[in-house]
């Protein structure tokens, strides 16, 4: 069932934003308002967008469109079947769902600039490198190939690069761009050789063909561990991209940017498209892949959590909160929660799009501040973007009758009962743990931004609400952020739409011996992912898993009204108290500075003894050989000059000589030459007398 | 005392006595006219050998032949050489042959 419409709509939703782009890099600056088109090319993707949602989530459920052509065929030797390399779309739910969110946030972000953007000398080349970002993003989520997904994985690499140095005259945001497209490369070394193992073994990119050969038995190199290596090597693009930890140092940085840009791109979706890789690659993760996956995730939620505590700066808050939910996300998939795991990477993708785009509001209002300690009191100024800030907030704080605490729930729930029934209980922990530390630190950047009195007065006095073009993004999102667009039941998450209706977990294909027992799908069912024991403790997981996350916000909540609007708790003397943990948390757990004391140093030095080798070793011995070809010719010009040339010098000394003595004869008189006539004629007749 | 006939001997010593003469002449001589005479010596150094040999040979008339032909001839040669010699007198100013030397160039 391959309804044209579908292609056609998809590959115009794709398109048109790169032809913004086209259009912005040709008009060359000699059109003045070109970014209007772009928009307006935007508009019309969006909507062609909104028709894949329908038609994927209400007129055709449950139904794959997939698209393909054969691009290159690969001659693999006589009688062996050719490679064929196949380039394609595929559109099911979570495309469709995914390419809506990209593309409505991607809008929104469009509208917040014309504001936000207002009078940079490069306002139009911003808008054009947006919609070639939005083409690359749309590109991973339409793929149906690892090919293509690679591309474009490196086409959203470039054009993150060039948004974070969009102001490349600052050091700090050239320095920045650089540090994520090197600390990416990282990640997509991983997921490249991956995606090799997977080719090699398979004979294809194309991610369905990959599953029914694991499906059918095939291993890379007839091992279990290979599978899990190669699942673990595609997530470690997934970890670059999605800045888990051990390669999250990247994202705090890319703040440098545009703010509009950091909600676009480092909030809601280029960094989800770590989550939708591993979302995509999840039917072949084999369970040590996953407990590894977990763990990274859980890590990286705790681990940015912890440093969100303490930082000062609005959007290195936001982007470490970014982090944390970001782990979240892949420690759900880690956990198996699938469809949460993507109903948390939507739900985030609105309510954090929406927390920077407020953050853009304040910093835009107070002209370029950034530090939350300069902020408070913003709520009257600013009351529209105060309140969706604080919808935002109460949604990523997982606060009932959100969109935040449907996800949220849900994962937790996951975690939950993934230790049950495997005792892996460090994920649970960490994970219930930064519910705590999320709730803290997002009143405190709340409290602190809005509330209590106004630290910098002429700052104060001259904060006004956004413009129409800035608000109205606000709004939208934070109407997002509530929960009935995702499922009647504010408290029920299994009977959201996207757990319940939309998204269909697929089932595993790694063989049952390298995959959780209750994972494997029952012999009968196969409608559902996993057996009645998995469903049986998910079930009974949600309970306490709400008690607990609720009791953890209002414990965080009452600690952050405490701490910063009642003031009976005074957080710089804690931080005095506990110097060592303070530092530990503001120095982003010397992430930074292990990286530069190790690794850059490491590279350095490592660099300059290569250098060193250069320099003696190789140039030695080129220098070494020229001197002997030197040496060489020198004796070789050496015999020439000697030998050869007197030889030559001697023939013709000869010759001259003997000329010189012999010219005498020829005096030109007749009488001497008759002398000698005379003289040959007598010697011949007395040589030859009888 | 045998009376002292003039035999085939003494031509031929005359010849041979006016030939060295003659080459003397063509050799030493510097005045090309003078080098012309040594020449004529020797024509007629062969035609007193041939007059001899006619006289005492056994070869009919043909020696006297042959003298009468070399006259000519040294008369013919005579006239061309004199010739030649104006024709150097004209191109060098002189006729001194060991000064004409043009054949070394």
């Amino acid at each position: 069932m391959n309804d044209p419409l579908i292609l056609y709509a998809s590959l115009i939703t794709l398109f048109l934003p790169v032809a913004g782009f086209a259009l912005v890099t040709f008009s060359l600056g000699r059109i003045k308002k070109v970014f209007i088109g772009e928009i307006s090319l935007m508009a019309v993707s969006l909507l062609s967008s909104v028709y894949i949602l329908i038609d994927k989530l209400f007129l055709h459920p449950g139904v794959t469109s997939v698209f393909e052509f054969s691009w290159i065929s690969f001659a693999t030797g006589t009688g062996n079947q050719p490679i064929n390399v196949k380039l394609g779309i595929s559109v099911d739910s979570v495309t469709a769902i995914l390419m809506f969110a990209v593309m409505l946030i991607s809008f929104l972000v469009h509208l917040f600039s014309v504001e936000y953007m207002h009078g940079d000398k490069r306002f139009n080349r911003y808008f054009g490198y947006l919609g070639l970002f939005t083409f690359s993003m749309l590109g991973i989520v339409l793929t149906h190939n690892l090919l293509m997904m690679y591309i474009f994985w490196e086409l959203v690499g470039l054009s993150s690069y060039l948004l974070i140095g969009f102001w490349f005259e600052k050091d700090s945001a050239a320095d920045a761009a650089k540090k994520a497209f090197l600390v990416n490369r990282i990640g997509d070394i991983g997921m490249f050789l991956g995606i090799l193992i997977l080719f090699i073994t398979y004979g294809t990119f194309t991610f369905s063909e990959i599953f029914a050969g694991i499906g059918s038995g095939k291993l890379p190199f007839d091992s279990e561990g290979w599978l899990t290596a190669a699942g673990i090597l595609v997530f470690l693009g997934a970890v670059g991209k999605s800045a888990q930890f051990p390669l999250h140092v990247w994202l705090p940085d890319a703040m440098e940017g545009p703010t509009p840009v950091s909600a676009l791109i480092h909030a809601a979706t280029m960094v989800a498209a770590g989550v939708y890789l591993v979302i995509r690659i999840f039917v072949m993760l084999t369970a040590d892949a996953m407990v590894f996956i977990a763990v990274i995730g859980a890590l990286t939620a705790f681990i940015s959590a912890t440093i969100a505590l303490t930082q000062n700066d609005i959007k290195k808050v936001l982007a470490y909160s970014t982090i944390s939910q970001l782990g979240y996300m892949v420690m759900s998939l880690g956990v198996g929660a699938y469809a949460f795991a993507f109903f948390h990477l939507i739900t985030h993708a609105f309510f954090k799009a929406g927390l920077f785009l407020g953050s853009g509001s304040v910093i835009h209002a107070m002209h370029h501040e950034q530090d939350i300690r300069n902020m408070g009191g913003l709520r009257k100024k600013m009351p529209v973007t105060y309140f969706s800030f604080l919808a935002y907030t109460l949604a990523i704080c997982g606060i009932p009758l959100t969109s935040g605490f449907l996800s949220k729930d849900g994962i937790l729930a996951g975690t939950y009962s993934f230790g049950l029934l495997t005792g892996h209980w460090l994920i649970p922990i960490l994970g219930f743990s930064v519910v705590l530390l999320t709730a803290f630190y997002m009143f405190r950047l709340l409290f602190k931004t809005f509330h209590g009195k106004p630290a910098d007065l002429h700052k104060y006095e001259h904060a006004h609400e956004s413009p129409f073009l800035m608000a109205m993004p606000l709004v939208v999102l934070a109407v997002l952020s509530v929960f009935f667009w995702y499922g009647l039941n504010p408290a029920s998450p299994d009977s959201a739409w996207f757990v319940s209706k939309w998204i269909d977990v697929p089932a595993k294909v790694v063989p049952e011996s390298s995959n959780f027992s209750f994972m494997n799908t029952t012999a009968t069912g196969g409608e559902s992912l996993y057996n009645a024991e998995y469903t049986e403790a998910q079930h009974h997981a949600h309970f306490p898993t709400m008690i607990m996350s609720l009791l953890f916000d209002i414990i965080a909540i009452g600690l952050a009204l405490l701490f910063y609007i009642y003031f009976k708790l005074n957080s710089r003397k804690l931080a005095a108290a506990l110097p060592a943990v303070y530092n530990f948390s503001l120095r982003k757990w010397y992430f930074d500075e292990f990286y530069n004391g190790v690794i850059v140093k490491g590279t350095l030095l490592f660099s300059s003894v290569l250098y060193a080798f250069d320099k003696y070793i190789i140039d030695g011995i080129v220098n070494f050989s020229a001197y002997l070809t030197k040496l060489i010719s020198r004796v070789s010009s050496a015999f020439d000059i000697i030998f050869v040339d007197g030889l030559v010098n001697f023939t013709a000394y000869i010759n001259g000589f003997a000329g010189k003595h012999l010219r005498r004869i020829q005096t030109g008189k007749v009488q001497t030459y008759l002398v000698l006539v005379l003289f040959a004629l007598l010697t011949l007749i007395i040589l030859f007398k009888p | 005392m045998e009376s002292m006939s003039v035999g085939l001997t003494h031509f031929l010593v005359l010849s041979s006595l006016l030939f060295s003469l003659g080459i003397y002449g063509i050799l030493t001589r510097k005045n090309a006219v003078l080098v012309l005479m040594g020449v004529e010596l020797v024509l007629n150094s062969a035609n007193i050998n041939f007059i001899a040999f006619s006289r005492f040979g056994n070869f009919g008339y043909d020696g006297q032949l042959m003298a009468l032909f070399v006259i000519v001839l040294a008369a013919a040669e005579a006239a061309i050489a004199l010739a030649i010699v104006l024709n150097i007198y004209k191109s060098f100013h002189n006729v001194n042959v060991d000064e004409i030397d043009k054949l070394k160039e």
